[in-house]
């Protein structure tokens, strides 16, 4: 009886200073909140009045309370045979002169035919109407032959195009268009000319990632996404990493005002892989 | 006595004294590993609670605004909506960024939390027979948690976000034959499109939170019905559990752990940032971040990708493209091994019998040594979702770094799963063998005589209940849980629990069986009314109840 109520006494005292502390940190939040402290006021304040009340629910169940020690017993078996079989009785008893199996079956038919129709109206999550997905898949807006615009909506004369830089390019009128991002960039020859402007879909053929690193001493393009490398002195083939295929080419012409045009769609649909591509 | 009063009211209505009177009896196992599975469940409360205050601020739409708040660099830009109601939450909503933050870190450690609580039932076999149908739940929660995750920072629209869904459009337009049609289906046309953001917000607020709400619903009731499974110790058996009540100290314990989870998301929300969209910027098609990383919770997914070769083939002239393998097979067989788990487990084992005591992972080396391999492969995975981190810090190229994960990806499940297989053999046989595995007890009584163990039974005249208590080896003893209102059935009890085991009538003992501070309910309700409760000194010592 003597060491155990002073030992009592210094957890409770513990415990009402955890208690005390939380109820000035909850305050304090109002506090912060009212005058606009931030969120490193708000949230140390908050997270202090949680962790008040942790710590002394967590000390009270600790030193206060009878930790372990019970025991309950546990049926073998939450099973009852009798009322299983009492139970499967209910449904497999004949009651009736009708024929309840096929009852049954046809009531089985009507609710498979209901809930199949029911699946129909997911259809409207793609709305009907619009063109079949491989062919939205296989086109872009470069079939129309629109001029390039950089995504600031200027036309590109192929003096912006450098050998330093891709410049990103877009189909005039269709800016927002998810897969006709393109990039042009003047890749040097083997001889000391000024390089031919290469026109590429920007869209990596592994997963989509827009293509945007460039190193211009190798002429590669790299994807942020999964490192995939392309080379543009060969084709824009991937020489490392996931993806397969070589970007897609965009075939471009300089048109009568000296604009860079598309001539035609890529030379392959751009962007990752699918089915019946 | 207003409380008693209303309780009165109550039970005289609805009669609920003997549900609660068992309830507040249950035994939980005290064990820290039990912990994660409550650490996931008030972690999703959080989500809930923090993710109610974000949904009243953020407004799910694509359609171009002109944000107008305090954050200088964007404003008067014209952004999407969802971008702009998420940068306002940052900047201009009072105690949002607090919110956000707090609603993003409780998702990482809800997520944490399932995965510690799968791999404590893994490695001690709690998924065998009766608990398969939790572990299947588990498994679909879990994946259900990364959805919900990934549909969360979908949806901001955000550079980051807008990256990752272009990751998962390539995927889900990567399957064979349904491909294009799901992927259509899902994104309401080709990528990116307007339809994408609002499906996100529905599937991430209500559809996947509330399928979480009726399998969790349905996980705690399977608990409840079947009791905790427990490891093994003295006293313990197939026919019993061992350890606390749910009230008091479990109670306590519990909601301790609530107030614990929720003061960590606030502290990490209030200082750590997370998800800085802002930096990130809109979402344009034309533009990507480097490095890009995911949460790390998918990020294993986006490490199959790094990792996997540049493999693309055509089946019957069709292409199948390179994400399909890693993106949809890989992640899709993970998660079909993980849902047939335990049926593996009992082929292996030929095991079918009902177990309601864990397994010892010490005792069981091979699936230490398989768990251990998988964690192995996963951990490479999610290694290699940083690759060209690695690469910028070591300077080495990042084609160098991909091929050192691609061959330990292929390499170190197993050398882990030998050694762990090996660690795991020479613990198990330097420990002894013990029919009744004490840790504590030192070696030399291991070889003597148990003492038979026995059950007092005794009346209480106080409340003229019937109690009785185990007595083992060395002094040890547990009481019954719960007080019997008649001798009959607290003799059915204690058979029930130690079959088998002689039961001699006692008188009460001298000393009273437990503690048990009479006040602490109320004393609770004081502190939750009047926030300081009055001081409460030398608790009366009560028995029973
Ligand atoms: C399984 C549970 C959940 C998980 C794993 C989860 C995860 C996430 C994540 C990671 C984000 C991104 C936050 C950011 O911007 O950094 C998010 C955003 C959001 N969540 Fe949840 N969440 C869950 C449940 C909920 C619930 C139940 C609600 C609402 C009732 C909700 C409402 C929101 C809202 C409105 C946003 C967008 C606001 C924003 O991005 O700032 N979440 N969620
Ligand atoms: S998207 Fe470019 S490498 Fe994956």
């Amino acid at each position: 009886m003597s060491a155990e109520p002073l030992r009592q006494r210094q957890a409770g005292i513990r415990i009402r200073i955890a208690f005390i502390v939380a109820t000035l940190a909850g305050a304090a939040f109002a506090v912060c909140y009212a005058v606009d402290a931030g969120e490193q006021a708000l949230g140390l304040t908050i997270a202090l009045a949680f962790g008040s009340i942790a710590y002394g629910l967590g000390a009270w169940a600790r030193l206060l309370l009878p930790t372990g020690g019970y025991v309950q017993s546990r049926e073998p078996s939450l099973r009852r045979p009798r009322e299983e079989s009492l139970l499967i009785q209910e449904f497999t008893e004949e009651p009736s002169p009708v024929n309840r199996r096929s009852l049954l079956g046809l009531l089985g038919l009507a609710g498979t035919t209901i809930g199949a129709a029911l699946l129909f109206p997911l259809r409207s999550l793609y709305p009907p109407g619009q063109p079949a997905p491989l062919t939205e898949l296989r086109q872009t807006p470069w079939r129309f032959g629109p001029r390039l615009v950089t995504t600031d909506g200027q036309p590109v004369r192929p003096t912006m195009v450098t050998t330093e830089a891709t410049l990103t390019v877009l189909p005039e009128g269709n800016l927002e268009a998810g897969d006709a991002p393109a990039f042009v960039v003047r890749v040097p020859g083997p001889g000391q000319d000024g390089g031919t402007i290469h026109a590429y879909s920007l869209l990596c053929t592994h997963a989509g990632c827009p293509v945007a690193l460039y190193e211009s001493t190798t002429a590669r393009v790299l994807c942020p996404c999964h490192q995939s490398v392309f080379d543009l002195r060969d084709a824009a083939k991937p020489i490392a990493g996931p993806a397969a295929r070589p970007l897609p080419a965009l075939p471009i012409a300089v048109d009568a005002d000296g604009f860079l045009r598309a001539t035609g769609d890529f030379t392959s649909p751009p962007g990752p892989g699918f089915w019946g591509r | 006595m207003q409380l008693r009063r209303f309780y009165r009211v109550v039970d005289d209505r609805v009669g609920t004294s003997t549900v609660l009177r068992k309830a507040l009896a249950k035994v939980f196992p005290d064990h820290w590993t039990f912990m994660f599975g409550e650490i996931a469940l008030y972690s999703f409360i959080t989500l809930i609670l923090t993710g109610l205050f974000l949904t009243l601020f953020f407004v799910p739409s694509t359609a171009e605004t002109t944000y107008q708040g305090v954050y200088e660099p964007l404003a008067g830009t014209e952004i999407s909506a969802a971008f702009a109601s998420t940068v306002s939450l940052s900047f201009d909503v009072r105690a949002g960024l607090l919110f956000r933050q707090a609603h993003h870190w409780s998702a990482l450690i809800f997520i944490a939390a399932i995965v510690m609580h799968l791999l404590r039932i893994f490695f001690t076999a709690a998924y065998r027979r009766p608990r398969e149908i939790n572990w299947l739940i588990g498994v679909t929660m879990l994946a259900l948690a990364l959805l919900n995750g990934f549909t969360g920072y979908s949806m901001p629209d955000d550079l980051l976000s807008g990256t990752g869904l272009r990751i998962i459009y390539s995927v889900i337009l990567s399957i064979p034959l349904l491909g294009p049609w799901l992927a259509f289906l899902i994104f309401g046309g080709e990528f990116p499109g307007d339809a994408i953001v609002p499906r996100l917000f529905i599937t991430h607020v209500f559809l996947v939170p509330a399928a979480l709400v009726v399998l969790i619903s349905a996980h705690l009731a399977i608990v409840v019905r079947q009791k905790h499974s427990q490891f093994p110790g003295p006293g313990r058996g197939e026919s019993n559990t061992v350890g606390s009540r749910f009230w008091p100290a479990y109670t306590m314990r519990t909601i301790a752990l609530f107030a614990a989870v929720l003061a960590v998301a606030f502290a990490l929300g209030g200082v750590a940032q997370i998800n800085p969209v802002w930096i990130y910027g809109p979402y344009g098609p034309a533009q990507a971040t480097s490095p890009a990383q995911p949460d790390w919770y998918v990020a294993w997914g986006d490490g199959a990708l790094r990792l996997f070769p540049p493999v693309e083939f055509t089946v019957f002239g069709y292409l199948v493209p390179a994400p399909f393998l890693p993106g949809v097979v890989v992640g899709g067989l993970i998660f079909v091994l993980l849902y047939a788990w335990p049926f593996i487990d009992r082929r292996l084992s030929r095991d079918t019998a009902t177990h309601e005591l864990l397994q010892r992972p010490r005792d069981h080396p091979v699936r230490v040594a398989i768990g251990a391999g998988s964690l192995a492969f996963l951990a490479i995975l999610l290694i290699a979702a940083v690759d060209d981190v690695i690469a910028r810090f070591t300077h080495l190229p990042v084609v160098a770094v991909l091929w050192v994960l691609r061959v330990l990806a292929l390499l170190l499940p197993f050398v882990v799963g030998a050694v762990a297989y090996a660690i795991t053999r020479s613990v198990r046989d330097r420990s002894a063998p013990d029919p009744e595995p004490t840790a504590a007890s030192p070696p030399a009584q291991r070889g003597e005589q148990p003492e038979p163990a026995g059950i007092d039974l005794w009346h209480n005249r106080l409340n003229e209940t019937w109690r009785w208590r185990w007595r083992g080896r060395e002094g040890r003893e547990l009481i019954s849980h719960v007080a019997f209102l008649d001798r009959d059935s607290a003799v059915a009890g204690a058979q029930l629990a130690y079959p088998d085991t002689p039961i001699d009538d006692v008188t009460p003992p001298p000393t009273p069986p437990r503690p048990i501070t009479g006040r602490a309910g109320s004393a609770l309700l004081a502190i939750a009314l009047l926030a300081i409760g009055r001081r409460r000194r030398g608790n009366g010592r009560r028995t029973g109840r």
